[in-house]
């Protein structure tokens, strides 16, 4: 029998979302700032407005909802979903006041790429977007690559055991410290760290390579944001490619590499454990499934002989590559140019790439190399067993902070994701098809969205059809969040519905 | 012996009517070489050159679009980045050539519209695969603007009855809570 859920219920997740609400409508006060600076006043204006319903709806619900109450997990999770879904509707708000975008779907497909860290985009006329939009759109980057909900918990939430609710909710599986809210405190140190040495290091390559100062630490910082949270988007319409610099792109390629560990390694490298770095069962498949699919990528590229030098096949096939396996989505090419000029056989390795995705509890998509890891050590394990004799005691071990036994519930949660993921990637690709693009195109394109990757075939573009830029949303939505409570807010509706 | 020289005159007459006409026609053939390379480099888009990037690997084409973003001197050259609505470019210039840029796109300027003739790379080996265009020469076809922002009247108003709302739900909040 189905519970129908409680007035408690709905005024939990009220209460909750309402505070999440509040939060991101302070994130808005940023480009509010910078465009006052810079003397944009119209573009500070849609700031102020998006500042002001998002205050709104936020004290609204944390009035109406009001609860001293703790969450439960299905509460936690349905918090967690519908934060991400307010967060695409109110950050689209002053998107779409800007004028740049054809209608408020496509802001909605952007803000979600945007806070999802996916980096498809529907824009027009990036190169005449205002200095306090242009922030907008990495800002929601950096706060969604460390999780919407993890900004709250650092700023707002103080001492509730339903942190860790929403935590795991988000997408995160793993504390680095044994305090959530500590765990919260200490990403954002680590990506503020970083954002101070990453913005610097590409604003002096930037400044080298002849951009005037304020325009080097603007770009810095937004593809800085852009690149940890393996997002994708980039100040300019050409992405990378705008700057034609390898030192920049190699920057870059450091950068999008960091996104992809772990923060609970992070950690441990802080901490002065820099051995975990080639013992840990994540950074060795990283580097494994890397060269594997670079392997078919270059195999691929070299049939058509698209790039005959060294340093061409580096700084297009090997960057295009890595872009897609952190999930990034930064491109060195223009996205005909993989269609046009790139073999069947490159698109299958970099689809690949895109499908496996970088570290758990890091700011990347997809399946994610611990559940590659066990999965292939489960298979090692019962492979073994099948040879051996009947006798012998056959155990898998793998490395992750410590010495971990590979057990049948660790391999069906991640064989689990592994089927969600792939089923995901298939949803999108059928879409594709449905609105009529070629199968390996829908394919690239569907993986892209739902990995949170962000490369584009050509297929993301203003003209594609309203039910594929839904698709996408849907598909970056769930990806990100990794399904459960994507999964608990579906049951939600159908039990608020049919419950008794 | 007139009838030998009237001969070998003939004959001269005969060489040099057909080396004229092979001048003739090899002319012919360079003119229509020439007018068809125009015709091949007029005006194309960015959008044709990057879907037939192959097709125009290492030819000369003419390309016009607004320089947008910053220009970026690198040593005797300088990165130009030219979007013509649908897509930007990179185009390698000379220094010199690029100082009659005054005129980026940004936000709050339109850029000089600029007519490039150059080569266009699909994959430069010089840049690392980048598709350009190495410039030979550039000509400004119309000048850029700073744009002078006037504020939104309709958008102020809307800020300010949404403030109104605003303040008047956090009082009555701050209300019930005492």
């Amino acid at each position: 029998m189905i519970l129908r859920p409680c007035l408690d219920d709905f005024k939990n997740i009220g209460y909750y979302l309402g505070k999440i609400i509040l939060g991101l409508g302070l994130t808005m006060l940023i480009p509010v700032i910078l465009g006052l600076t810079r003397g944009e006043i119209n573009p500070a204006l849609d700031f102020v407005m998006g500042i002001e319903i998002t205050l709104i709806l936020g004290l609204v619900l944390t009035k109406l909802c009001f609860t001293e109450k703790d969450l439960n997990w299905m509460q936690g999770m349905i918090v967690v979903s519908l934060s991400w879904l307010m967060a695409m509707i109110l950050g689209a708000i002053p998107l779409y006041l800007s004028g740049h975008w054809k209608s408020y779907l496509d802001a909605c497909f952007d803000a979600m790429s945007g806070f999802a860290t996916t980096g498809l985009t529907l824009v027009q006329d990036l190169d005449h977007l205002s200095f306090a939009h242009n922030l907008w759109r990495h800002l929601i980057m950096f706060i969604g690559g460390q999780g919407i909900v993890i900004v709250a918990l650092a700023l707002f939430v103080k001492g509730i055991s339903g942190a860790f609710k929403m935590y795991v909710g988000e997408a995160r599986d793993e504390r680095v410290l044994p305090n959530v809210i500590h765990t919260a405190r200490f990403i954002w140190l680590v990506s503020i760290v970083y954002l101070i040495l990453g913005t610097a290091a590409l604003a002096v390559v930037a400044m080298l390579n002849g951009m005037r100062p304020f325009n080097a630490f603007f770009h810095g910082a937004c593809v800085f944001m852009a690149a940890f949270d393996t997002g994708g988007f980039a100040p300019q319409s050409q992405n990378i490619l705008y700057y034609h610099s390898l030192p920049f792109e190699v920057v870059t390629v450091i950068i999008m590499v960091l996104g992809a560990i772990n923060f609970k390694l992070h950690y441990h490298i802080w901490m002065g454990n820099r051995k975990e770095i080639i013992k840990n069962i994540e950074t060795v498949t990283f580097f494994i499934t890397i060269m594997l699919t670079f392997f078919i990528t270059a195999v691929g590229l070299n049939q058509l002989g698209t790039y005959p030098k060294a340093v061409m096949f580096f700084r297009k096939g090997f960057y295009q590559l890595i872009s897609g396996h952190t999930g990034t989505g930064y491109m060195t090419i223009y996205a005909q140019q993989f269609i046009n000029e790139w073999s069947h056989l490159a698109l299958v390795g970099v689809i690949i790439a895109m499908a496996l995705g970088g570290a758990v509890c890091s700011t990347t998509g997809a399946i994610k190399m611990l559940r590659i890891g066990i999965i292939f050590k489960a298979l090692k394990e019962d492979l073994k067993r099948i040879i051996l004799p009947e006798r012998a005691i056959v155990v898998q071990k793998f490395h992750h902070i410590k010495e971990v036994f590979v057990e049948d519930k660790q391999a069906r949660a991640a064989l689990l994701i592994t089927l969600a993921y792939l089923v995901l990637y298939g949803i999108g690709a059928i879409a594709g098809m449905w609105c009529g693009y070629p199968f390996l195109d829908s394919l690239f394109e569907s993986t892209s969205a739902a990995a949170n990757v962000g490369l584009s075939c050509g297929i993301t573009e203003v003209n594609m059809p309203a039910v594929l830029k839904l698709t996408y949303i849907f598909q970056m939505w769930a990806g990100r969040l990794e399904f459960m409570s994507v999964f608990t807010l579906i049951g939600f509706f159908i039990a608020a519905i049919k419950g008794k | 012996m007139n009838k030998l020289k009237a001969e070998n005159s003939k004959r001269k007459i005969k060489t040099q009517s057909l080396k004229f006409l092979v001048l003739n026609f090899g002319f012919t053939l360079f003119a229509l070489r020439l007018t068809l390379s125009v015709v091949f480099a007029q005006s194309i888009s960015s959008t044709e050159l990057i879907n037939n990037a192959k097709q125009y690997d290492g030819k000369v084409v003419v390309y016009t679009g607004e320089a947008i973003g910053e220009l970026m001197a690198r040593d005797k050259f300088a990165w130009l980045n030219v979007n013509d609505g649908k897509a930007a470019i990179g185009i390698w210039i000379d220094k010199n050539l690029a100082k009659e840029i005054t005129y980026t796109g940004s936000y709050k300027s339109k850029g000089d519209w600029v007519e490039i003739v150059g080569i266009f790379q699909r994959a430069c080996p010089e840049h690392g695969g980048d598709l350009d265009i190495h410039a030979l020469g550039m000509r400004k076809i119309s000048g850029g603007r700073q744009d002078i922002e006037r504020l939104n009247l309709s958008k102020r108003n809307q800020a300010i009855v949404l403030l109104g709302v605003l303040c008047s739900i956090w009082i009555l909040t701050r209300l019930k809570y005492k």
